[in-house]
Formats: structure tokens, sequence, C-alpha cells
């Protein structure tokens, strides 16, 4: 039941990513293109989850735990940092080069097109050099 | 040219919205499909990671239920070259491993709880995606 219901939770995302446009590349280039042929579909995409999630996480997160775990694990950080900009920086310029995003690339890759394929293998080499870089940063003692 | 298609994406939006709910619901976790993704790379312990194949996979699945439901598969056109898609995936894994989460963890999950780190984050993400669009369609593209 655990995984079935992870299974179908992902399966639902998938399915509003497919029909809000978000796994379309040529409709989030131009969500971002105002000066030229601008489409503003996607401002309603994030209407749409915010007005369900906002709610709905009200409701969830009074109860005393989830349905399958013993506690909700919520991010306890605080810290607004460089890292957090710049990293969030970073990736809307290749959002904006590619028209991909993570949430979006996924569900594609369903679609077995080859730039969908491309796109995540090497977002998966970019999530690694990350890794790598901060493993190195960890091992300086500047960092430390 | 795509259409404006305010309530398809508005629906679109919401089963994403439900999605994010019902994982914190069941499983007690953030929706984000950058820690989906990097969690599955880690590996760690069998529980976490059958989660997130389970995730992994039900996403992966949409477009084919998609197709079977609607008969054509969704919209999806790439008006970039394959070099853009590689450079943009390249940038896209490095910048969320840094920022710690992407459009569904930060710009769904941790702006629906109004934390200040999403809020921030969604702010550099979008402005600098907005400006790089500008610059390669209307400086070097034009």
């Amino acid at each position: 039941m655990r995984l079935l219901s992870a299974l179908l939770i992902g399966l639902i995302f998938g399915i509003g990513i497919a029909t809000s446009g978000m796994i379309n590349p040529a409709k989030v280039l131009n969500f971002f293109d105002i000066a030229g042929n601008w489409d503003p579909s996607l401002a309603f995409v994030m209407g749409g989850a915010l007005a369900v999630a906002i709610p709905g996480y009200r409701l969830v997160l009074v109860r005393k735990a989830p349905r399958f775990e013993p506690k909700f694990q919520l991010p306890d950080t605080k810290l607004i940092d460089v890292k957090l900009v710049s990293g969030s920086g970073l990736f809307g310029i290749g959002w904006g080069i590619a028209g991909f995003c993570p949430g979006g690339a996924l569900p594609a890759l369903g679609t077995l097109r080859p730039e969908a394929l491309a796109f995540v293998a090497s977002m998966i080499l970019g999530l690694f050099i990350a890794r790598g870089l901060k493993a190195l940063a960890a091992r300086s003692p500047q960092s430390a | 040219m795509t259409s404006f298609t305010p309530l398809t994406s508005f629906a679109g939006g919401m089963l994403i919205g439900l999605a994010a709910v019902l994982l914190m619901a069941f499983h007690g976790r953030i929706f984000g499909a950058t820690g989906i993704l990097s969690g599955l790379m880690r590996g760690g312990n069998m529980r976490d990671w059958s989660l997130r194949a389970a995730l992994l996979a039900g996403m992966v699945l949409a477009p084919g239920l998609v197709l079977l439901v609607t008969g054509s598969w969704p919209a999806l056109e790439v008006p970039v070259s394959m070099t853009a898609i590689i450079g943009g995936g390249l940038l896209v894994g490095l910048g969320v491993s840094y920022g710690g989460g992407c459009t569904s963890g930060h710009g769904v999950c941790g702006n629906a709880r109004f934390s200040r780190r999403s809020i921030t984050a969604t702010l550099s993400f979008m402005a600098t995606a907005f400006l790089t669009v500008y610059v390669t369609r209307h400086l070097i593209g034009g």
C-alpha cells in the first residue's frame, strides 16, 4: 500500500505536469518571453498548485503524523545564504536555456523523447559534479 | 507559438498541488523532483529509496496514461538545440543541488508553507530564467 500510494501520487503529479504544459519546453520558454510571444499560462500552474497546496498543507499538518510514517519530515533550515540564491539563480539560467525543469523533465522521460533523456542525463551529471564539489569543499580547511 | 491555456494550466497545477498534499499526508515528505532524483542517486536506506523509485515510476508513466486516455501524447515541443538541452541540464543539476530544490520543492511546496528560503529561491530562479530567455531570444538570438 505504501509504495502503491507513492506510485499513484507520482502519477497524479505527472498528469498535472503533462496537462498544465510544464512538460513542454516551448510553452515554458514562451512564458519567460515577455518581450516576444508571451504565453502567461504557466502563472496559472503555480496558481492552481498553491490554491490546493496552501489549504491542503494546513489541513494535513495539524495531524500528529502522516499515514505511513511516524512523523512529518519538514526542512528545518531557515538559512538564506549565497548558496541558496546563486544555486537557484543558476538553475533559472539552465531552465531558461533548455525549457525543462526537474519536475517537468522527469515525467517527460515517459515520452521517450531524446531531448528529455538527454536533459535528465546531463542534469544527473550536474548533480554528481555538485556533489563532488561539495565533498572537496568539505575537506578543505578554510570552509570548516 | 503556444496558445494561452489558463484553464488546463490551472487544472494541471491543481493536480500538482494535490500530489504535494497527498505525499505529505501519506508519507510526510515535501514533493521535490530534485530531492527525488538526488535521493535515488544517493542510495541510502531501502525504505526511502523505494518510496522515491515508486514516485518516479508514477511520474514516468503519466504521459503514457495521457496517451491511453486522450489518444495523443501531451504537447511537447523543443524549440532549442540539443547543445542547449545538455548545457541547460548541467546548469539545472548544479543549480538545484546548491539551491536545495526546484520549481516543485521550493516553488510549490516551500511557497505553500510560506518558507522564506523557498520564496527567496523562487524569486531568484524566476528572475534569472526571464533574463536568460530575454538574452537568448532578443539579444543574441534575435
